[in-house]
């Protein structure tokens, strides 16, 4: 057969997988828009769809409207960014360390936020305005961001998560300090409930100070694609097809630091998520590192959503923390992955 | 015509000398097996060849310019190098695998150009690859997986390929099919560069021989002239008749030779 008798064949064929990673996209951004409108009317008050349109595009101060444009909608924004934020840095970090159980926490960047919007609610400065908890979030982020850098700096990928490991420890043990510390029990009850993780009463103006952020992080990680293609191939392989390794975990670095410390800054620590979206969506697009960036995205946006939802609806005493379900449902998944990776290992 | 040449290059890590003084001057139609005993530097100076790795004194020019001048990506279009041990994470499909070794003239997004499928269709059916087209890579076998490697190697039809220990863990006919396929690959013109444990391949099939010992070049020169009995007792420490002519000679071991440090440890068969 001659290659251009082959290449007819491979053109069908191609087209096929290509329709497959297509219609992934194309079903996770359906669900996306089915669960965002489940979002806006499912509730401890349900509204009408037509009171949701109201709240969208009337500006009659009613309560239904209110619930809409006030609560729902950046409730449901948020999901949106801070999952999609999640999904594609898990899908990225799992891509960079080759490690199936990375996920966003890794580089202490998390812990970071986490530690910087523990000390605004430590001081009680979250009274002076909602967006104080967000922004020493994100000066927590890029301190914890720096850090990592300057440990893990030069010394191959093993030294960034090395780095970021001890980072995230430092982070925790600060954590564990300010709760110790704590001025009373009203503070270390406040601090508790922040680090559970949580979508509930965030308002427009702290969803506005993350976005940029978010939007940024996400930007970088998406421009790794094709360096992690590469990196299937291992680091030797990978240096000598062209790829720059150090501005990859730097990109990686940045890219998280921006998209998760943002997201972090604002809702607390959601976990799992990142771990898991990749996993989901991995085997529709053939596992190749860049064709499952936008999908882990949308997949963490659906999870998160769906997950934000699950918890304004159950109702057992006091609404379930989504940093809590997350991580109830994370974990037998967890567990499934560990069994089936000493299934598969060699 | 292709020209890669290293003066008096030396490389030192953490205080100890790995290469010292090489020098070699290669071309295109060249296929270079570079052996020696395990610590010489094979894998050091392939490194060094391929660009990876800086020589800590003198200089690796490619045409004349020297390699460190080149931009990774314009590098990467013009030599295409296969560490040790190849390995692919992740249970990507032969033809994405293969595909990847377009990386360096890939945008940053999109899918592969029409002449790109059609060049890596036809990398496949070079490398009798065509039937495991689909199926995931680390499902492969051991000789399947060494030439979609290859494959990657050769998709961006570069001018210098450099392997190390290409055909390690290969069982025979896998291992005379790797050998000739570099002999092939430098007759059309391109520099291979190889290191090899297997001597008698390595006699047979390569044009020339490079034998490091101790990080120093102990022999170059036109593969059967250059392998004798005296090179190996010297390099690898072991007697050594070197037997039959042309494509029919052999290395035969026959004993190792009396260790340096442990004179009277010689067992006699």
């Amino acid at each position: 057969m001659t290659a251009q008798g082959l290449e007819d064949g491979y053109a069908t064929a191609a087209h096929r997988r290509i329709d497959r990673v297509r219609a992934l996209n194309g079903a996770m951004v359906l669900i996306l828009i089915v669960l965002f409108a489940a979002s806006l009317l499912a509730g401890r008050i349900w509204l009408t769809p037509g009171e949701v349109l109201d709240g969208l595009f009337s500006s009659r101060a009613q309560l239904p409207s209110l619930i809409v444009a006030e609560l729902r909608l950046p409730r449901a924004v948020l999901a949106v960014l801070v999952g999609a934020t999640l999904g594609i840095s898990g899908a990225v970090l799992q891509g960079l360390t080759r490690n199936p159980l990375a996920e966003p926490g890794l580089l202490g960047i998390t812990s970071g936020a986490s530690f910087g919007a523990v000390l605004a609610i430590y001081f009680g400065l979250s009274q002076l305005s909602l967006t104080v908890i967000p922004a020493f979030g994100l000066v927590g982020s890029f301190a914890a961001m720096l850090l990592t850098f300057a440990l893990g700096r030069g010394g191959g990928t093993l030294a960034l998560v090395l780095a970021g490991a001890a980072v995230n420890s430092f982070g925790v043990a600060l954590i564990a300090l300010a709760l110790n510390l704590a001025p009373g029990v009203d503070a270390a009850y406040e601090i508790m409930t922040w680090l559970m993780g949580s979508l509930a009463n965030r308002s427009w103006d702290q969803v506005l100070l993350a976005a940029p952020f978010i939007a940024a992080g996400c930007v970088l990680l998406a421009f790794t694609g094709r360096a992690l293609d590469a990196l299937s191939l291992g680091e030797a392989q990978a240096a000598s097809l062209g790829v720059n390794l150090q501005r990859l975990r730097v990109t990686a670095l940045l890219g998280t630091a921006l998209a998760v410390g943002g997201a972090t800054s604002v809702t607390g620590a959601v976990g799992f998520i990142g771990l898991v979206a990749p996993h989901l969506v991995r085997p529709f697009a053939g596992y190749q590192p860049s064709r499952i960036l936008l999908p882990s995205a949308t997949a963490g946006a659906v999870l998160l959503l769906a997950a934000d939802i699950a918890t304004r609806l159950i109702s057992i005493g006091p609404e379930i923390k989504l940093g809590v379900f997350t991580a109830l449902l994370g974990t037998p998944f967890f567990f499934w992955l560990v069994v089936r990776l000493r299934r598969t290992a060699p | 015509m292709t020209e890669l040449v290293a003066a008096n290059i030396g490389v030192s890590r953490g205080g100890r000398a790995i290469l010292s003084d090489v020098s070699l001057r290669a071309g295109g139609g060249e296929f270079i097996a570079v052996i020696g005993p395990n610590g010489a530097g094979k894998s050091t100076l392939l490194s060094a060849l391929a660009g990876l790795l800086p020589p800590s004194s003198g200089a690796i020019r490619l045409d004349g310019r020297r390699i460190t001048s080149f931009g990774t990506s314009e590098l990467a279009r013009r030599r295409a190098y296969l560490p040790q041990d190849p390995r692919c994470e992740w249970p990507i499909s032969v033809e994405r695998l293969v595909g990847l070794g377009l990386t360096p003239v890939l945008p940053a997004f999109g899918g592969f150009s029409r002449a790109q499928q059609t060049r890596i269709t036809q990398v496949l059916s070079d490398c009798d690859l065509l039937a495991q087209r689909y199926q995931s890579a680390t499902t492969l076998s051991g000789g399947e997986f060494a030439r979609a490697m290859l494959a990657r190697a050769l998709v961006g039809d570069p001018q210098i390929l450099i392997v190390d220990e290409p055909m390690e863990g290969l069982d025979p006919r896998h291992r005379i099919e790797a050998a000739s396929r570099l002999r092939t690959l430098s007759s059309e013109g391109k520099l291979v560069i190889a290191s090899v444990h297997d001597l008698t391949l390595a006699m047979r099939y390569a044009t020339r021989i490079v034998a490091l010992y101790h990080g120093r070049v102990a022999a170059d020169g036109p593969a059967l002239e250059t392998m004798n009995p005296d090179l190996l007792r010297r390099i690898f420490e072991v007697d050594a008749e070197i037997a039959g002519t042309e494509v029919r000679a052999y290395v035969d071991y026959l004993a190792p030779l009396p260790s340096r440090h442990a004179p009277d440890e010689r067992i006699s068969p």
